[in-house]
């Protein structure tokens, strides 16, 4: 039960940003673009030590008020950021750890399409169904 | 709204005991004023927390309640925390009162003094009657006091001064009037520290008492006062992990409360108080996590619990005072050497507390109303002076859950709204803002700091701020713009846009409109469209059309702003600071231009906005001003001119997606031959420069609005389409080199290499003019570019082989004039190597030449350069070998006696060389002893083959003993031949340097004088001739040795006397015996001067056979026959 779902470019331009209901979709674009700091922050920090595999799940990134964001990059360093509301006790760690899963499987089935350009805002159907899905659960 | 949430200062200041002094006379008594300045100025933190004051003695302390015990059963308290009880604690009820008295030990009006003393103290006593207050009297003396047990008067005086003021002697205290009163001050605080711990403690432990009569039912406010009491009390101790408990427990109790929405004001107003002394308390005893936890439990508690839903915006203050609290206290915590980290940070409650500062705002503009009718009561006029924490001031002490009369409480809650109407929030939220943009620029969370900025420009918008909005604005789009999100950007600079328009400001209006209307801008089409219009209007001098959702007021303010300019407007638009709606990119069409060709600039201009744009000049500058004149285009049309009409001059017309191309061509001037011509900037114009006109600059060559990412796609090759341009397609190349003209010029180079070393090297430069006309100013140049500056060995000359010892490496500006189309000129130039190895020469002929492109004559300079590699060889080897007389290899010459030196020359030059002359030129201490011409001349040699020739020299009577033979010269040319190559080399003269020898001086010198030949049974005379060559006279002995082969006579031994200068003959006539080569009667010589030495000397100068003929047949005789 998402309230909003993102994937970020390599060099941290939107992708694809989905949220809940359109009127707060502005706020939610300024929540997952000042999430990049901490998701650079992690990034870069686990990056020191490179024999290590660094997991792609970066766990809770901040927590405001109202909202959790939490984040993932893929080793291409595509971002995902997925936003739920604070008061969803109901979404574990694992839970969002499938539903990371879930969005990066659809990310490269996506990716696979030969008419997708690598870089392009990402306007798939199937992708934005399973996104949808995401957010009704 | 503030008092509410506002914390008050007793509850912010850090509690310290009270101890007051009485009895100074602070003001007209000196000693008295410095006992006071001692204990009150310069508290450094070393000091015990006290608080000092100074009251007079008859100064009255607040009463003392003592009938609590009996009535607790029936006492019901009115509300959880007075608003008086910290300040009476802090600052009247003391723990100490120290009373101070002039007082000598030795003092002869004792009585009636101790007499005036105990009425001091009964007087203080008595006000402080029902407190716990301890009492303390100090005597300030004249005389230091004596060591302790000396001065019997003063033990008898002291005790009966303690009963009269019924004292315990611990609690009188002397203090002298010393230069050293810090010292004894600083005892003198620590008792009274002590009795202070002891009064609180006391204090804490009355509080705790009444536990016991408390029940649950009626007395629950009191649970929580108690606690928080015995907590603050505790804290007046300084025993601050006692009083985190209690009010751990105080906060405890307040969370069992019974909450309705009468008294949830209360209750979250002590929730607040009793949680920031949880949380300091926490930090200071470095304990942050705790802090942190007791905070969010605090939050999470009170979140939801809002309270009447007409003072919600109470409860977002309240929230946003609990946030901002906490951040201060964090804050403070790092301050004093807490680390904290990039994901919990002051920051985040200070955004916390801005965030529920806005809702406030948002609250009260949605509720609130401003009063209708003025009530006949304030009923917040009791605001500032209310009994107890937290209550309404229409109703204190009240408790029950529903309010005592609707009526006031409507009233109260009107006139509340009222009031948070008068708040300016703007105020409140920008300061909070900027502490968290402070706070996430420092733990690296830029984009956090920049939404925040954002939201501060926005704030700024809101309280009408305008022109400081923009400029924040303007300060972060850069970075959104950076990184692309454009959603994100579009927003503000919708809101920039704004306030461009209020403020007036035509050129940041401009920007704003020029980026808006481009393709990556998500605004709507309509938008677009209008904005697009507002920007044309702009441009024709008229004043846009107003932005929706602005303050009317404001508009009307702005209208006037917008009436049209009568002065122009000239105003610049740095186009690579923004995502322009039009693109640019210019380029040479070639990376080097001749000096007589053409230099070509393309400037490639795109719109895309929705509707088509009229600019009114192009232009393109240049690292080289001059020529800016050629690169501009005028539009000859008006910029509301919508249609592509054909026109004389350009077109500035671009209809949105179409790429344009706009050519320039001029020649370049002479000067910059050489020189790299760069485009430093692009420059479109829109609007006209009497009136409105924006400059859109773009430095270089311009590019893309947003540089494309690139992947695999984007690098392969695409296809060229020839009919439309490819935008994508098209590189900027920003400079290009103007190069001089190509020269139409042959040089050819003849020569024979390798050049022999000293060889005046000859090299025969052709020129031929390829040109179409008559050049001039034909100069060759001729350089060696050597390596190092010292390095001279090859020498060049021109014409005339020459060499005067001065190296000349360069040869410059050798004239060969003027020169008719295909005419052809040489140059003889000889290259004189003196050391062998390769070498590299370069050749250049320049020249000037007028060329007439377009009806202009351009002179041009032309230059071509050649150049060889030129090895060189030495032409031979010369060794040399010396000899004596006797054609034996010797090592050192003896002096004055003749000896062979035989230069022997190997010919090492792939050439035929030619010998045409040998000489010697020999130090002076050596002689040729004979004068024959030169053997080797007109000798010639191939390559390895050998000559050799032979002198014959002697040394002069020399004292040196070693000494430098000269040298050996050789005049040789390289031989010209028919199959070889033609040029006529010059004769060349080397020098070789000849070995050094050792000379022998040899006291003796024995000559042989002997027919070449002899004769079989012939006679044959000999004569030896022996030479003194010492300047004294010397004693020689003789003796002949026989031989088998000879029969002789003369001299067998002989003993004579050698006089310098005078040599001496022996004479023998030897007769053959046997023919053949025979070894001739070996001759003894001993000197007595140098006994045993001279024998082996004197063997090596005489020649030990001589040939004998044998007896010839008879008639077959030889020619020596006699």
């Amino acid at each position: 039960m998402a309230v909003c779902v993102a994937v970020i470019a390599k060099e941290n331009y939107p992708l694809y940003i989905k949220a809940a209901s359109a009127d707060s979709e502005l706020k939610f674009y300024y929540t997952v673009h000042t999430s990049l700091d901490v998701i650079e922050e992690k990034v870069s920090s686990a990056g020191k030590n490179a024999n290590e595999l660094r997991e792609l799940y970066l766990g809770l990134l901040y927590p405001t008020e109202d909202y959790k964001v939490y984040g993932y990059v893929t080793n291409t360093k595509i971002k995902f950021v997925i936003v739920v509301e604070s008061s969803n006790s109901t979404l574990r760690d694992n839970e969002i750890r499938s539903m990371f899963k879930k969005l990066h499987n659809a990310y490269v089935d996506m990716l696979c399409n030969p008419f997708y350009t690598p870089g392009e805002n990402i306007t798939s159907k199937v992708f934005n169904n399973t996104v949808i899905s995401m957010m009704q659960e | 709204m503030s008092w509410a949430s506002n914390l008050p200062e007793e509850l912010l200041c850090r509690p310290t005991g009270l101890v007051i002094l009485t009895g100074l006379d602070v003001t007209y008594n000196a000693v008295h004023k410095s006992i006071w300045d001692s204990f009150y100025n310069n508290r450094r933190p070393d000091r015990v927390p006290l608080q000092f004051q100074v009251v007079p003695g008859d100064h009255e302390y607040p009463k003392c309640r003592t009938n609590k015990k009996q009535s607790y059963e029936w006492y019901i308290p009115k509300g959880i925390l007075k608003t008086c009880w910290m300040k009476k604690h802090l600052s009247q009820v003391p723990a100490v009162v120290v009373v101070f008295y002039d007082l000598d030990w030795d003092e002869p009006m004792w009585k009636e003094k101790q007499m005036e003393c105990s009425t001091r103290v009964e007087i203080v006593r008595h006000s402080l009657q029902g407190h716990g207050t301890k009492l303390s009297v100090v005597l300030i003396q004249k005389n230091a006091p004596l060591p302790p047990g000396e001065d019997v008067v003063a033990a008898e005086r002291a005790a009966s001064l303690c009963s009269a003021c019924d004292l315990s002697a611990k609690n009188l205290y002397v203090l002298p009037q010393t230069d050293h009163l810090i010292g004894y001050t600083i005892r003198l605080e620590n008792a009274f520290y002590e009795l202070a711990q002891g009064y609180y403690h006391g204090e804490a432990r009355k509080v705790k008492s009444h536990k016991d009569f408390l029940n649950k039912t009626t007395h629950q406010l009191l649970f929580v006062r108690h606690q928080f009491k015995v907590a603050f009390f505790n804290e007046m101790k300084q025993d601050t992990h006692t009083a985190i408990k209690h009010y751990k427990q105080g906060y405890g109790h307040l969370l069992e409360l019974r909450m309705h929405d009468s008294n949830i004001l209360e209750i979250k107003t002590i929730a607040g108080y009793i949680n920031y002394k949880i949380c300091r308390l926490s930090f200071q005893h470095n304990a942050p996590l705790d802090g942190i936890a007791q905070f969010r439990k605090h939050i999470d508690f009170f979140k939801s619990k809002t309270g009447i839903a007409d003072l919600a915006f109470e409860h977002s203050a309240w929230m946003s005072k609990q946030f901002q609290v906490f951040g201060d206290l964090f804050d403070e915590a790092i301050k004093l050497g807490l680390t904290a980290i990039q994901t919990q940070h002051p920051g985040f409650y200070y955004q916390q507390a801005a965030n529920h500062a806005i809702a406030r705002k948002q609250l009260c503009q949605g509720s609130c109303k401003p009063l209708s009718d003025k009530p006949s009561t304030d009923p917040l006029e009791h605001l500032k002076a209310l009994d107890y924490y937290g209550q309404r001031p229409w109703r204190q002490g009240h408790q029950s859950i529903d309010p005592p009369d609707i009526q006031k409480e409507k009233e109260g809650i009107a006139a509340l709204q009222a009031d948070e109407l008068k708040e300016d929030h703007s105020w409140l939220i920008i300061p909070l803002l900027n502490s968290a943009v402070a706070q996430f620029k420092k733990y690296k969370s830029l984009r956090m700091k920049r939404f925040l900025m954002v939201q501060m420009g926005q704030e700024y918008f809101h309280a009408k701020d305008y022109q400081r909005a923009l400029m924040l604005l303007s300060k972060v789009t850069w970075d959104y713009r950076g990184e692309r999100w454009w959603p994100l950007l579009t927003s503000i600079l919708t809101t920039s846009l704004k306030c461009a328009y209020l403020t007036g400001k035509v050129q940041d209006y401009v920007i704003n409109c020029v980026e808006l209307i481009g393709p990556y801008t998500t605004c709507s089409a309509e938008e677009k469209t209008r904005i697009q219009m507002n920007l044309l209007r702009v441009m024709s001098n008229d004043a846009p059309e107003i932005e929706t959702g602005l303050d009317p007021a404001c508009v009307e303010n702005a209208k006037q702003l917008w009436a049209p300019v009568s002065e122009p407007c000239v105003f610049n638009v740095e186009m690579q600071n923004i995502v322009p709606c039009v693109e640019c990119k210019a380029r040479f069409t070639s990376a080097a231009v001749a000096a007589d060709q053409e230099v070509e600039v393309e400037v490639y201009l795109r719109v895309r906005c929705p509707f088509p744009v009229r600019f009114s000049k192009v232009s393109v500058s240049l690292n080289n001003p001059m020529y800016n004149q050629y690169l501009e285009v005028i539009d000859g049309h008006g910029i509301s001119a919508a249609s592509e009409s054909e026109s004389k001059e350009g077109n500035l017309y671009l209809v949105p997606g179409t790429p344009k191309c706009y050519k320039f061509s001029f020649l370049p001037v002479q000067e910059d031959v050489g020189s790299q011509l760069e485009i430093t900037g692009v420059c479109v114009v829109m609007g006209s420069e009497t009136a409105r006109c924006a400059v859109m600059t773009w430095v270089g060559a311009g590019g893309d609005a947003v540089t494309p990412i690139q992947t695999a796609l984007t690098l392969l090759p695409k296809k060229q389409n020839k009919n439309f341009i490819d935008w994508d397609q098209i590189e900027i190349d920003p400079s290009t080199k103007i190069v001089s003209r190509p020269a139409l010029l042959d040089i050819t180079l003849n020569h024979e290499a390798p050049s022999l070393q000293n060889e005046f090297y000859l090299i025969q430069v052709t020129v031929r003019n390829n040109e179409e006309v008559t050049i001039d100013n034909v100069v060759l140049s001729v350089v060696v570019p050597e390596k190092e500056e010292n390095d001279k060995s090859t020498h060049l000359s021109v014409d005339q082989a020459e060499f005067d010892g001065i190296v000349i490496n360069q040869l410059s500006f050798i004239d060969v004039g003027s020169m008719e189309k295909g005419e052809t000129r040489n140059k003889s130039i000889f290259v004189k190597c003196l050391q062998t190895g390769s070498k590299y020469i370069t050749f250049q002929v320049e020249y000037n030449i007028n060329v007439v492109i377009n009806g202009h004559t351009i002179p041009c300079a032309c230059s071509k350069t050649e150049s060889i590699n030129l090895s060189t060889v030495s032409a031979f080897e010369v060794s040399v070998k010396l000899m004596n007389m006797k054609f034996e290899t010797i090592e050192a010459i003896q002096a004055e006696e003749p000896f062979i030196m035989m230069p022997e020359i190997k010919c090492t030059s792939p050439w035929a060389v030619d010998i045409q002359d040998s000489d010697l030129q020999l130090t002076s201490c050596i002689e040729k002893t004979d004068n024959s011409p030169s053997q080797l001349n007109g000798v010639c040699l191939k390559k390895s083959e050998c000559a050799a020739e032979c002198f014959c020299l002697t040394s002069l009577n020399t004292a040196v003993t070693s000494v430098s033979l000269g040298s050996f010269v050789l005049h040789w040319k390289r031989r010209m031949d028919q199959t070889g190559g033609n040029l006529d080399h010059p004769s060349v003269t080397t020098l070789f340097t000849l070995p050094t020898v050792n000379i022998e001086h040899i006291p003796i010198s024995v000559e042989l004088k002997l027919p070449a030949y002899g004769n079989m049974k012939c006679l044959l005379p000999v004569r030896y001739v022996i030479h003194n060559r010492t300047g004294y006279p010397q004693e020689v002995e003789v003796n002949m040795e026989p031989s088998d082969s000879f029969m002789f006579s003369g001299n067998k031994q002989i003993h004579f006397r050698l006089l310098p200068g005078k040599p001496y003959e022996m004479t023998y006539n030897l007769f053959p015996l046997i023919a053949g080569h025979v070894a001739l009667p070996k001759m003894h010589l001993n000197m007595q001067r140098y006994p045993g030495t001279m024998d082996p000397i004197i063997q090596k100068m005489l020649p030990s056979h001589v040939f004998i003929k044998p007896l010839g047949k008879s008639g077959k005789s030889g020619p020596g026959e006699k």
